[in-house]
């Protein structure tokens, strides 16, 4: 029966706020909520309903990096994944490292597609997906809204600039997941402690035979140049004249 | 000296806007040579579009039918090969740059940097982080490929010059046929477009349906603007996705933007930071949105837009 990978990250939980730190090292981490990247949690959401329609024997979680991920991998079992992997490393892993590894994976388990979300919501790279199917040489539908799978094939509809893109695709092949591709489900106590008795997988990078090369070095960060506040008018008659004043209507 | 290939963005016979802004940040490199790549089944105008584009050399053209759609597995191995001849290799950060690049990078041996906003020397540079809340300053070793996406709203359109002389490339290299193009709905649309429009009017969630939305739409007739949305708008079916405005969406910096009932969630701003002026027009006074707004109306949509539109008659 058909395996699917999901590669799922840790990050910045989106609902906070982040701090750049004043020395221009970072953000704030320091205490801060982490949780699954939201694209990820619609990846898996997405190969949990392929699994429950019978187009698929397994599903297999897969992150890559330091131990604190374990508890995130367990969110993914209790959504319904059913075993996890951790990649594990302390190194920083930029996109082209995290293909590497996940390419070992799926090379490992020999799945048959492999479902990422489109970008990270932390360093919006959106570039793992793409590089997993260069390295694998197999096909790529990236920023899916819908995904439907054949005889061999997979069928998926992608949000584009012009509208929507239709692509058939052979499997083996990666989907990157965008945000209307579902809603994912949520966990319910009774999934939590059912999650803690499924495999989880502790697998050192390096025997993976994957380095952590960091090609960007990250010399500086700050925030944003920040808006003023503007003007507030009272009515469409202030907002028309302040409208004329700068000139962009006449 | 930086040698810069420019991937052409190119749709029915269209040169994308984002590719000529691209071509602004590829001359911003130190002693930059600017070629323009057009990958494509005809491609002889999209070639005359990139052509007359200042600041750009020469431009290659790949022709071959396989290239009739924008394939990212069919086209990356062909940028690949012609990566050997330069330093950097560039496309807009449209959903066509994006989907193509990292594939390009990795058959490279290369990472990519994404959404590139600033460029600082040959292989330093800017991109925005955590939906834009943190700006990184990235170095790449002396030496290495560069492989960018361009973010469109950080740099102007290069302006018409040239024109610069087109050369027909033949590559030998085995496409992939695992990757099939099946089909493309587009919204039809005479009004500006999105990513390139010097005025944009979006809805949000506070419109209701779609029925309402076209109070949105009267008033962008009236202004000459294109038509932007919300997330919220757009998953509630109001609007097509490629409306959509925002980290996830597109990216824009028009010369005005005007943002009725949105609440102006991180992600919405993200995308419009770069606007000249903000113009937000909400209920609730206390609107993440007016924070960013140079001009703020506190009142309800559906009495101001109806004003706004026949007072600009």
């Amino acid at each position: 029966m058909r395996k699917i990978l999901v590669a799922v990250k840790r990050v910045v939980d989106y609902n906070t706020r982040i701090r750049v730190k004043s020395d221009g090292s970072g953000v704030m981490l320091d205490g801060v909520k982490m949780a699954l990247n939201p694209f990820d949690e619609i990846a898996l959401e997405e190969a949990l309903r392929i699994r429950e329609r019978g187009q698929a024997g397994e599903v297999i979680a897969v992150s890559v990096g330091p131990d604190d991920v374990q508890p995130h991998l367990r969110t993914a079992l209790a959504m319904g994944a059913d075993r996890a992997i951790l990649v594990r490393t302390d190194a920083v892993i930029e996109p082209l490292v995290a293909a590497r590894a996940l390419l070992a994976i799926v090379k490992r388990e020999a799945v048959e597609l492999a479902l990422l979300g489109k970008q990270a919501i932390d360093d919006d790279a959106n570039q793992t997906g793409q590089m997993l199917a260069a390295l694998w040489e197999r096909p790529q539908a990236t920023f899916a809204s819908r995904v439907e799978l054949k005889d061999g094939v997979a069928v998926v509809t992608r949000e584009v600039d012009a509208g929507l893109e239709t692509i058939e695709v052979d499997l083996p092949a990666v989907i990157t997941s965008d945000l209307r591709l579902n809603e994912p489900r949520y966990i319910k106590l009774p999934e939590i402690m059912k999650a803690k008795k499924k495999p989880l997988e502790v697998v050192d990078l390096a025997t993976l035979g994957v380095t952590p090369a960091q090609h960007l070095k990250v010399l500086k960060t700050e925030a944003p140049a920040q808006r003023a506040r503007g003007v507030m008018v009272k009515d469409t008659g202030e907002l028309l004249a302040a409208l004329k004043k700068i000139g962009v209507v006449s | 000296m930086s040698k810069v290939l420019v991937v052409a963005d190119h749709l029915q016979g269209k040169l994308n806007a984002g590719t000529a802004r691209c071509v602004t940040a590829a001359g911003r490199l130190p002693e930059a040579e600017v070629h323009v790549v057009v990958l494509a089944a005809e491609a002889a105008d999209v070639a005359g579009q990139a052509a007359a584009l200042q600041g750009v050399a020469k431009v290659l053209t790949v022709q071959r039918a396989e290239n009739a759609h924008p394939l990212a597995a069919v086209l990356a191995p062909q940028v690949a090969q012609l990566a050997a001849g330069y330093t950097h290799v560039f496309a807009p950060s449209s959903t066509f740059g994006k989907d193509l690049l990292p594939r390009v990078a990795a058959l490279l041996g290369v990472s990519q940097v994404s959404e590139l906003m600033a460029v600082e020397g040959s292989h330093r540079f800017k991109r925005p982080t955590y939906a834009g809340n943190a700006i990184v300053t990235v170095e790449l070793a002396p030496g290495t490929k560069v492989v960018a996406t361009v973010r469109s709203a950080s740099f102007e359109a290069a302006p018409r010059g040239g024109p610069a002389p087109t050369e027909a490339v033949s590559l030998e290299v085995a496409l992939p046929t695992h990757t099939r193009f099946v089909s493309l709905s587009a919204g039809k649309s005479d009004r500006p477009d999105l990513q390139s429009a010097a005025k944009v009017v979006s809805g949000g969630r506070a419109l209701g349906s779609a029925e309402n939305f076209q109070i949105i739409y009267q008033l962008a007739d009236k202004l000459g603007a294109a038509v932007g949305a919300s997330r919220a708008a757009v998953d509630a079916g109001y609007v097509p996705n490629e409306l959509q405005v925002g980290q996830t969406g597109k990216i824009i910096a028009p010369e005005l933007y005007l943002a009725i009932g949105i609440s102006g969630a991180i992600q919405h701003l993200t995308g419009i930071k770069d606007a000249r002026t903000i113009v937000a027009i909400n209920k609730d006074p206390e609107a993440p949105i007016f924070e960013v707004a140079d001009i703020g109306l506190v009142g309800d949509l559906f009495k101001v837009v109806p004003e706004l539109t026949q007072a600009l008659g």
